[in-house]
């Protein structure tokens, strides 16, 4: 039975599924991966007993290259690494101080954030769930620190809604739960619910919703001391004869669903970016430069792969000098790990089966931009009381994060001035350098109005113009998984392909690991099941 | 003022377009979709990401990307619909970023630009044959 007066339960299940139905569809639409825990197994991963004299030739000195290499040498292999850069990492990359970044098309920009302050352009948090990132930094000592994700303090920010004045999150987060929660206790009162409850549930569930969204003693979410105390103060309580407290007034329940601003709730509830969240401290690149100590001498850098062609008795593979191409230089072995982003390896000449061609070319690279910002304080902290986390925004660069490092200490602070995805950030790929900066800082300043007097310099990195990837991260469908992912992840012949791209954790470095490790693991059983074949 | 700016969304003008263009200048959306509308806009604000500025390509990488300039594959539209329709190796398909009509504008500017002289347009049914929509 419908009740007959106040508000209909059919009107406060159409209000909750407008909300939720949207952040579901936002979240699947913005989602990069499948949140499943990794199913790294450390008890179970090392290999060992390579055939006498066998030898592998990695492709790609980034983390699933260099995992290859470090485990396979391990297990008794010969082990060489080629390498494009003239440093290994890929894009588990940072940028310093005194960098140089040279993009596809020409522009060159030197980083000049001052000591201490860096850009993560690629990966830049770790989830408590990425098994083989973290046993990696725990074996190879890389220190890590927390990663702030969830910040209450930090902004929702609307060009359309309150006349572009942000909003707290806690005001937010307790305005959005105050009221589901208010709605549905006077559904509740109503007796809308009674053919589904007894009477002790509907009394449970009244408390329940009386704490879940700080309602009064009416069950009413209201200004007062219960919703302050989620949601803040407008005076907040202080000693001796300072002012006295002051209650702050929560946004209209009709203003705050039609400003869309809970639509940036869920982020921080995701599997993916629920705490613990980590980085590595001073950059995301002590990873690689761990990896990088231990199989550093592995691997010839300044490597441009030509050609890669294999027959019964082994690969070989083509490559001159990346800084000075001249010569073409060979390099042999037995089995093959191939790293190479598909975006890259769809485009050199290569001896791979039809299934294999065709899965390679079936994979396009996203877009996505990010733009480094210094300020000459940090104003963030000082004025707006905001350590860490991340604000959002409907307008083009999407975010604003906050150094999760250095707390509340003098002097300067770089923040990721933008995340940029789908249609802005084409337009900022298409943008020079300095343009993406600038519009960067035009449209941060809405929310920071400190910005331009702060500004002290910037850095952007488009991922469609990194020279090593052509784009971000290898872009799957349910179609093209079904049609073609088991055919990229089998050995073709003596090559097998790993890292992001050959994984159901796209784009994160958690997914460019295991993919790694389990490509070996068949690529191992494989050369012993030849070798004794062969005996 | 509040409906000037509605006014402004209703109209697809973003803070840029006011300003005078500069060749090869992007403009920037503000509305979770392409608002450019003409050839070389589109071409300026989407395809120089890669293809660079006056469609010379990119070869300095460990990859590449095509010069569309000069390039005989232009010669029948239905080849540039194709790509942009459905992608194309790590190129993704841009079929629900951009309606029928933006991919007819921007195909015929590239074939007509950049040392292209194509002079064949591509028309909205050549473009609907391909996105099916």
């Amino acid at each position: 039975m419908e009740p007959t007066q106040g508000i209909s339960r059919r009107a406060l299940l159409s209000w909750i599924g407008k909300t939720a139905g949207a952040v579901a569809m936002y979240q699947a639409m913005t989602s990069l991966g499948f949140a499943a825990e990794s199913s790294f197994d450390s008890n179970n991963y090392e290999l060992s007993g390579a055939p006498k004299g066998s030898s592998v030739l990695i492709l790609g000195g980034g983390l699933a290259g260099m995992t290859a290499a470090y485990e396979l040498r391990k297990a008794g292999y010969k082990v060489k690494i080629l390498e494009f850069n003239p440093k290994a990492g890929g894009r588990c990359w940072t940028l310093r101080g005194g960098d140089k970044y040279t993009e596809l098309g020409g522009h060159t920009q030197e980083c000049k954030f001052d000591e201490g302050q860096y850009l993560n352009p690629g990966p830049w948090r770790i989830p408590y769930h990425h098994h083989a990132v973290l046993h990696y930094c725990k074996q190879f000592d890389v220190k890590l620190e927390v990663f702030n994700q969830v910040n209450h303090n930090a902004y929702f920010h609307s060009t359309k809604a309150f006349d572009g004045k942000p909003k707290r999150y806690r005001e937010v987060q307790a305005d959005f739960q105050g009221h589901i929660a208010e709605l549905l206790s006077k559904c509740v009162d109503q007796k809308g619910l009674d053919q589904a409850m007894t009477k002790q549930d509907t009394e449970r569930l009244l408390l329940v919703m009386r704490e879940w969204g700080a309602l009064n003693g009416d069950n009413e979410y209201v200004k007062g001391v219960e919703s302050s105390l989620m949601r803040g103060f407008d005076v907040q309580p202080g000693g001796g004869l300072m002012p006295v407290e002051q209650y702050s007034q929560p946004i209209d329940r009709q203003e705050l669903l039609n400003s869309s601003l809970w639509k940036h709730l869920h982020y921080g509830q995701a599997f993916e970016y629920q705490s613990t969240l980590f980085q590595p401290v001073g950059g995301m690149d002590m990873i690689a430069k761990a990896f990088e100590k231990e199989v550093g001498s592995l691997i010839r850098y300044n490597s441009k792969v030509t050609k890669i062609d294999q027959d019964d008795n082994g690969v070989t593979v083509n490559y001159v000098d990346s800084q000075n191409p001249g010569e073409t230089m060979t390099e042999t072995a037995d089995w093959c790990v191939c790293t190479i982003p598909l975006s890259i390896l769809g485009q050199i000449p290569s001896t791979f089966s039809n299934k294999m061609t065709s899965a390679i070319r079936a994979v396009p690279y996203d877009s996505s931009v990010k733009v480094g910002l210094q300020f000459k304080r940090r104003f963030w902290e000082e004025d707006e009381h905001i350590y860490g986390g991340v604000s959002y925004t409907d307008m083009p660069i999407e975010l604003i994060s906050y150094p999760s490092t250095d707390y509340h200490s003098s002097g300067k602070g770089v923040l990721l001035g933008g995340y940029l995805w789908d249609e802005n950030s084409y337009e900022f790929t298409s943008m020079t350098p300095d343009m993406r900066v600038k519009k960067a800082l035009e449209y941060g300043s809405k929310i920071h109005p400190q910005y331009m007097d702060e500004f002290d310099n910037g850095i952007s990195v488009a991922w469609h113009r990194v020279p090593w990837v052509n784009g971000c991260y290898g872009m799957w469908t349910p179609e093209t998984r079904e049609a073609h992912y088991n055919n990229l992840c089998e050995i073709d012949g003596r090559i097998v392909l790993a890292g992001e791209h050959a994984s159901y954790i796209p784009a994160w470095m958690e997914g460019a690991i295991l993919s790694s490790l389990d490509a070996i693991k068949r690529l191992h059983q494989h050369a012993l099941d030849s070798s004794k074949q062969n005996a | 003022m509040k409906t000037l700016t509605r006014l402004a969304l209703a109209l697809g003008v973003s803070s840029l377009v006011s300003m005078p263009l500069v060749a090869g200048t992007p403009t920037v959306s503000e509305s979770s979709t392409f608002e450019q509308t003409s050839g070389e806009d589109l071409y300026n604000s989407i395809c120089q990401g890669c293809h660079m500025e006056g469609g010379k390509g990119a070869d300095s990488g460990a990859g590449y990307y095509p010069a569309l300039a000069n390039n005989p594959k232009l010669a029948a539209p239905g080849y540039p619909i194709y790509v942009l329709t459905n992608g194309l190796g790590g190129m993704p398909s841009f079929k629900r970023y951009l309606s029928d009509e933006q991919i007819m504008e921007v195909v015929n500017y590239v074939r007509t630009n950049f040392g292209n002289d194509y002079q064949q347009k591509a028309t909205l049914e050549d473009v609907k044959m391909m996105t099916n929509r």
